[in-house]
């Protein structure tokens, strides 16, 4: 018998893993820094690692389909004449038009309409499509001010002056040139074909003094009509969650790290700032330091998938909550039904996320006119009216299960925690004790 | 002819009132008294009426004015005409930074000097200085034009779109992407148009020298990567 | 995040209206600070005579006997209270007791500022109530400077308030957010400086406290300044005899300053500037970025 050496078979790194490599391959080969849309894709702590605890004897449940759970909630009751009233506390985030094609912004228009919520435009002005079909529509304000014009600040129902994204805290977005066609360039004053970066900063205010007195402005030019949102980055949540209430805002807008973006940088997006289950506490402490909670209204956004997130949303102080890459999927992104195309493209379907090259199958984030025929608005809006519907269901389903008859009842005393890591975030007790770490400081 | 005293009334009022003329109103001409650096002072005006305003304004000053003739008899304070879609905006002092920022049309006239960012962003907004203007001017700039009478500060047209600048004096440096241009015929007659427009007597376009972009980072170049 | 203002002097007749034009020029700056408001005045030095600024939250309890309490510690002082504050003054040549006399007979109070000329009085509340309640209207000087703040990432405080005082007759007001404070602050304190809170204005004083004890005049210190800052800010910066203005590089944070014959004024804002004495013929403008501008009455002697 002959004798073979214990084999050792061959390691790798675990961090230069697979993934790692191939970057460094690709970053030495081009030159470029990957630049790519959606949110995080790493996993961090979310809602899934919390669970409801729902009544049994201590409390006593509502019957489901029978006795009411209201899912109503106002917006912008602090200075605006003409607050906004919603069905469900569930609303379709900021994507612009160029990011996302005619057809796309219809259909979230279509969506929110019949679910009795509110729409937003982007980082490229008000489409007539998009005002047409909206019933409810809020309009950004950006630092690159694409598209903005008093006639649509007037048209608008409310307005959010975006000063960061949970994708990018402190950065610009960026377009590139393949998406801009005739009619976005027209309406973002370019030329056509040339990457568009926007500003990180707005161009005529800086720091919370002169924002301030920028809201003035906007409330003088719109006879102080509309509500003003804030949005912010998930970074410092409790300090600009403040500081947006002391500069005048109706509502505060918290994008956590996987809300998702057009297009900036994958070092970006994958390394500054902080999970949304990490920045709800913190900007609801906030507001109630200052008196403020529920008087100005907190929305929470950032890998928001069903009712269960948007009902731990809401226990942990947020009074609705915004979707944005799951509204895309509702109305067909990343279909598998396209997976021939996705992997001519290099990819699969569920992983694609070069949103910024405007090659887009499913017709969603593109400006090539014969891929967004492929998207029909209607049909698709119809999708998104499913899926709004189904989340305020289960998120209803679990409010009623805890004894409540408004959603926005819900406590983070009706929470506990799976792991430590989302004890400390969300700032309640891990499962079957009541401590949870990181006590007095965030 | 309606006049406000902001000493006395408050702004709310001001504005609202501009925009409640309707065509066809008899007071399309109002003055505004002691606005003592006001904030926001006749902004979002939508028709062809006229603001004379006796003083020095504070942040905003005719904010996206929409087709109206305002006239400060003073300074002006940061954003002045920020955003004007269409109209005239005369500045008879200095203007503070950001002045026509993001503007998309009319005419903005500063008459003294303008501070930093000076038409930040500018788009299609034409913007004339008899004075000088700050660092940072024109940043961003994607149409229109910036006529300068005296000296431009560091980094004029960083990043420069389409923006056309028209500088007599010295410009301190160039921003990234932003070049010295010939200026040919159809440059110099625009030249005399706005000049002509902003009251400016006695200069002649040939004394100006044109700014444009260089259009080097129009697309992502791993070359350029230090003007990033 | 703030308002800031400053005056400076140079017509003497000016002087006994100091405090009722700084006054007016801080309560103009509401809108931009409503959290806290402080003021600094540099008055009449009187030869060989020094004064301390403290403040306390029970002022009933800390300022009873404190005169008497300070002669039987063997520190004889006069002491005058205004509300939360009172001004202790000694020999000059003691001033530097004062610290550790009062550490151990009154512990609970702050020193808010010490020096031959200044003044410090600063408290959480609206610029009208706290220019009321230290009677600022009816002080006069040959220079001062005020501060409203809007707070940013520290908490709303006495302490947290501007003016920011860490060496003798030295004092700063901030408008804008630093990016490299705490990295700074743990090398100021191994060099020895002591700091009350954690706001980053506080480290841009104390910086310039460690650079003027290094030898530097105010304007040195300031250029030095503009290298070793990281973030946005307008400083108005006090000394004995002087008055200094930085903006950072980028500049984004306002400033408005006006020279006329009689005075040198500074404003975040021009509406800060509007009831000062013949504004109209002033020359009126922004500070450039990266710039020192520095008055000094003894240079200008």
């Amino acid at each position: 018998m002959s004798y073979h050496n214990p084999y050792t078979p061959p390691r790798k790194s675990a961090t230069f893993d697979d993934y790692t490599l191939a970057e460094i391959r690709r970053a030495a080969a081009t030159g470029i820094y990957d630049i790519r849309g959606a949110g995080t894709k790493r996993k961090v702590p979310h809602f899934d690692d919390l669970l409801f605890l729902g009544a049994s004897i201590s409390r006593y449940p509502l019957e489901g389909y029978r006795e009411k759970c209201d899912t109503s909630v106002v917006l912008g009751t602090r200075f605006a004449r003409k607050p906004i009233h919603l069905k469900i506390p569930i609303t379709i985030a900021g994507m612009s038009f160029g990011a996302l094609s005619g057809p796309a912004k219809e259909a979230l228009g279509r969506g929110a309409t019949i679910s009795g919520t509110s729409t937003t435009t982007g980082d490229g002005g008000m489409t007539d499509e998009e005002r047409g079909h909206s019933e409810t529509l809020v309009y950004q304000y950006l630092p690159s001010r694409y598209g903005m014009n008093p006639k649509d600040l007037r048209r608008a129902d409310a307005i959010e002056v975006v000063v960061g994204q949970g994708a990018k805290p402190g950065g610009g977005g960026m377009l590139l040139g393949q998406k801009i066609s005739d009619r976005v360039a027209n309406m973002r004053n370019l030329p056509k074909g040339i990457d568009q970066r926007s500003a990180c900063r707005h161009p005529d205010w800086t720091g919370p003094d002169d924002l301030e007195i920028k809201i003035m402005e906007l409330r003088e030019i719109t006879d102080w009509e509309k509500p003003i949102y804030i949005k912010v980055g998930g970074a410092r949540p409790y300090y600009d969650t403040a500081l947006a209430v002391k500069a005048g805002a109706d509502v505060v807008v918290l994008d956590g790290m996987q809300g998702g973006t057009a297009a900036t940088q994958d070092v970006f997006i994958e390394n500054v700032g902080m999970p949304t289950l990490a920045c709800i506490r913190p900007a609801v402490q906030a507001l109630q330091d200052l008196g403020m909670h529920r008087k100005v209204q907190l929305i929470i956004s950032g890998g928001i998938r069903s009712g269960a997130d948007v009902a731990k949303a809401l226990a942990l102080g947020a009074d609705a909550v915004a979707i944005g890459t799951a509204a895309l999927v509702a109305i067909g992104d990343n279909d598998p039904k396209w997976e021939d195309e996705y992997r001519k493209l290099g990819t699969t379907a569920g992983a694609y996320d070069d949103w910024h090259e405007g090659k887009d199958p499913a017709g969603i984030t593109t400006q090539d006119p014969e891929l967004m025929q492929r998207l029909d608005p209607v049909a698709a809006g119809r999708r998104l009216a499913n899926y709004l519907k189904v989340m305020t269901l289960e998120a209803q389903t679990i409010a009623r299960a805890c004894g409540k008859n408004h959603l926005h009842n819900l406590e983070p005393e009706d929470l506990c925690a799976l792991t430590m890591e989302a004890a400390a975030m969300a700032q309640v007790p891990l499962a079957g004790t009541s401590w949870y770490p990181g006590k007095g400081g965030f | 002819m309606p006049v406000i005293d902001l000493a006395t009334t408050p702004l709310r009022e001001l504005n609202s009132a501009l925009h409640e003329i309707q065509q066809g109103s008899n007071d399309l001409f109002f003055e505004v008294v002691n606005p003592r650096g006001s904030h926001a002072v006749a902004v979002g005006i939508d028709g062809p009426i006229t603001v004379d305003v006796k003083g020095s304004v504070g942040y905003y000053c005719a904010g996206m004015n929409d087709g109206g003739t305002v006239t400060v008899h003073g300074s002006a304070g940061p954003g002045v005409a920020e955003n004007m879609m269409s109209g005239t905006v005369v500045i008879e002092g200095d203007a503070s930074q950001y002045a026509g920022a993001t503007g998309r049309g009319g005419l903005l006239v500063i008459k003294g000097n303008a501070a930093s960012r000076c038409g930040i962003s500018m788009k299609g907004i034409d913007i004339v200085v008899h004075g000088s203007i700050g660092h940072m001017s024109a940043f961003m700039g994607q149409s229109g034009h910036l006529v300068v009478l005296g000296d431009a500060g560091d980094a004029l047209g960083d990043s420069l779109y389409e923006a056309k600048l028209f500088v007599r004096g010295k410009v301190k440096s160039l921003g990234a992407d932003c070049i010295e241009k010939e200026i040919r015929p159809e440059h110099l007659q625009k030249l005399t148009e706005l000049l002509e427009r902003a009251g400016v007597k006695d200069v002649r376009p040939e004394e100006f020298k044109r700014y444009g972009s260089a259009r080097k980072l129009y697309n992502f170049n791993i070359d350029n990567a230090d003007a990033y | 995040m703030c308002g800031i203002v400053g005056l400076f002097l140079k017509d003497r007749r000016l002087e006994p209206q100091l405090g009722e034009l700084l006054s007016d020029m801080l309560i103009t700056m509401t809108d931009r600070g409503p959290d806290s408001a402080g003021i600094a005045i540099y008055g009449p030095v009187i030869d060989g005579k020094a004064k301390v600024t403290i403040q306390s939250a029970k002022p009933g309890v800390d300022f009873a006997e404190l005169e008497r309490d300070l002669a039987e510690a063997g520190l004889p002082a006069r002491v005058a209270v205004k509300s939360t504050h009172a001004i202790i003054s000694v020999a000059a040549a003691r001033l530097a007791d004062v610290r550790s006399i009062l550490s151990s007979i009154r512990p609970d109070v702050r020193i808010m500022g010490s020096g031959g000329s200044v003044e410090i009085f600063k408290e959480v509340g609206l610029p009208k109530d706290v220019v009321a309640r230290f009677d600022v209207r009816s002080m006069s000087g040959t220079h001062g400077i005020g501060h409203t703040r809007m707070a940013t990432e520290s908490a709303v405080t006495t302490l947290g308030a501007h003016p920011f005082s860490t060496g003798s007759d030295q004092c700063l007001v901030h408008n804008g957010s630093l990016s490299n404070h705490n990295n700074l602050r743990r090398e100021l304190i191994r060099e020895g400086m002591a700091f009350e809170t954690q706001n980053d204005s506080e480290v841009a004083a104390a910086y310039l406290t460690a650079e003027m004890a290094k030898g530097k005049d105010l304007g040195e210190a300031l250029t030095s300044a503009l290298d070793d800052l990281d973030g946005f800010f307008t400083f108005v910066v006090g000394t004995r005899s002087g008055f200094g203005v930085v903006r950072d590089p980028i500049a984004c944070k306002p400033a408005v300053m006006a020279e006329a014959d009689q005075y040198v004024a500074f404003g975040s804002e021009y509406r800060a500037l509007v009831n000062l004495p013949g504004i109209e013929d002033a020359r009126v403008w922004e500070p450039e970025p990266a710039t020192v501008y520095f008055w000094d009455h003894q240079k200008a002697a």
